[in-house]
């Protein structure tokens, strides 16, 4: 596959794609150029090709004529999107580009559009995947010298993400073929009564449990031992009027003076804390200064005007 | 129909459940795994060939009595008998990653389906489709969890190896660039 067939594609893709994107794309193709990929023989739609073929498990896609016009007005047929990968493959098939050539602004913009238009934009995990879109688009801004080996496409993890998501999206088809079939089978519907409880108690069987079960019975359990005693707490507001009023009257009597002084042994603590707060509240109106000589000394406070502690 | 036989039919019609090949032979003390595989066959085929409403179908590691689909409607409409619920897409895309990757934590379930997985992984746990299968070693020691056999009889297989292997799956067939 030649380089000039890839940007062929991408122009197929993407006329209106701005100047960045060709920049970050083209370290792909060159990568493209390395794998068979099956694109290589579809000279005429291949963005057509590829997006049948990564999204086999798709609706037919509708008839959205040549890919690259304006993102329509959006129809909002909500086909309940199970996850924002869900919602970025559905877009990709959409858009018909190919998933390891996406065209991060665009998608991203879309994909922005979207999450807006389903009211999803609250949902963490549709804007996480947001955020990450723009985070690559980023990268691939970033300039990086050229010929660079170790460098590796911005979106490949993304890439990787996406296919591992298609492959489960397409055992899910599976799965829901294979349920439809049983359903349509109906069995013998006699549910053998309940054995009584001596019984069990005879047999002495092994007692067969699985942790769900033991959660269960411990949930019973604690549901009917006693409720602990709650004693109410009354909220006490602080009176840091009251402890300012103290300090003051304190440090009239006394150049410094030391935490101990302020707080008696037994306080309790919303005693505590109106102290703190009236120091604090002291300290910023300038009428004391705290000092510690060394880090756990005691802390002392002298008024501001004397100052000796300094 | 072989003695045999119409010993296993009764006994497959009055279970609601499958029943095992192991509980099947041991109906008989007689029976050999041999005897129970051709009685079986002689049922399926009678079932078949004389034209019965119902069919003899392997699931998990057993054997069940089925109605045909042709007559679903019938039955239905009759309120006779109902089809259980679809499960979710996302159901079934956790059941799927857990089919394929088990056992498997909570976070790598998130990770693939890019969604939180708790309460599904929860309610699919309720339904009997899964089971803790026990805890791995990182931080937490996480639970992991597996599919059960009643995951087998709920998609009529009657083993894992049923469903299409990873590398039997169309994207698997795309080669990717060497870089991903």
């Amino acid at each position: 596959m030649t380089v000039d067939q890839n940007e062929l594609d991408s122009a197929a893709v993407q006329p209106e794609a701005p100047e960045a994107e060709t920049l970050g794309d083209n370290a792909t193709h060159a990568e493209d150029a390395s794998s068979d990929s099956p694109i290589s023989d579809q000279v005429a739609e291949p963005a057509v090709v590829n997006a049948s073929a990564v999204a086999k498990t798709s609706i037919v896609p509708a008839d959205r004529g040549s890919s690259g016009e304006d993102p329509p007005a959006f129809v909002v047929e909500l086909p309940e999107f199970s996850g924002p990968l869900d919602l970025l493959l559905s877009l990709i098939r959409d858009e018909q580009v190919d998933i390891y050539d996406i065209p991060i602004a665009r998608i991203a913009k879309q994909f922005l559009e979207r999450i807006h238009s389903m009211k999803l934009d609250t949902a963490a995990e549709y804007l996480e995947l947001a955020a990450r879109l723009v985070r690559i688009k980023a990268q691939l801004l970033l300039p990086r010298p050229e010929g660079l080996e170790g460098w590796e496409d911005p979106r490949a993890e993304l890439v990787r993400r996406l296919l591992e998501y298609q492959q489960v999206k397409e055992v899910v088809d599976v799965l829901e073929r294979l349920s439809d079939e049983r359903r349509n089978r109906f069995s013998r519907t006699y549910v053998q009564p309940r054995r009584e409880v001596e019984d069990v108690e005879q047999e002495d069987v092994p007692l067969v449990m699985s942790l769900r079960e033991l959660f269960a019975a411990v949930d019973r359990v604690l549901k009917q031992a006693k409720k602990p005693l709650i004693h109410d707490v009354v909220p006490r507001s602080l009176d840091v009027d009251g402890a300012i009023t103290a300090i003051r009257a304190i440090l009239t009597l006394r150049a410094n003076a030391r935490w101990g002084d302020v707080v008696e042994s037994d306080a309790e603590p919303w005693q505590i804390l109106s102290v703190l707060l009236a120091l604090l509240e002291l300290a910023k109106r300038g009428e004391l200064k705290i000092v510690q000589s060394q880090p756990f000394a005691s802390v002392e406070f002298s008024g501001d005007t004397v100052s000796e502690a300094a | 129909m072989t003695p045999l036989a119409k010993l296993l039919e009764a006994a497959l019609f009055a279970s609601a459940r499958p029943i095992s090949t192991d509980d099947l032979i041991g109906l008989d003390s007689d029976a050999s795994p041999a005897g129970v595989a051709a009685a079986l066959e002689e049922i399926r085929e009678h079932y078949d060939t004389d034209g019965h409403g119902v069919e003899l179908v392997q699931v998990g590691d057993g054997w069940q009595i089925l109605t045909r689909p042709e007559y679903t409607e019938a039955i239905e409409r009759a309120q006779l008998a109902s089809r259980p619920q679809r499960l979710s897409g996302a159901a079934l895309e956790t059941l799927a990653i857990i089919a394929y990757r088990q056992p498997i934590g909570r976070s790598e379930v998130e990770e693939i389906r890019g969604v939180g997985a708790g309460s599904i992984l929860k309610s699919l746990q309720e339904r009997g489709l899964i089971d803790v299968v026990g805890r791995g070693e990182g931080l937490g020691r996480p639970l992991l969890y597996g599919t059960t056999s009643l995951f087998l009889e709920h998609f009529a297989l009657r083993h894992l190896d049923e469903l299409p292997r990873a590398d039997e799956l169309a994207v698997a067939l795309r080669q990717a660039p060497q870089s991903l």
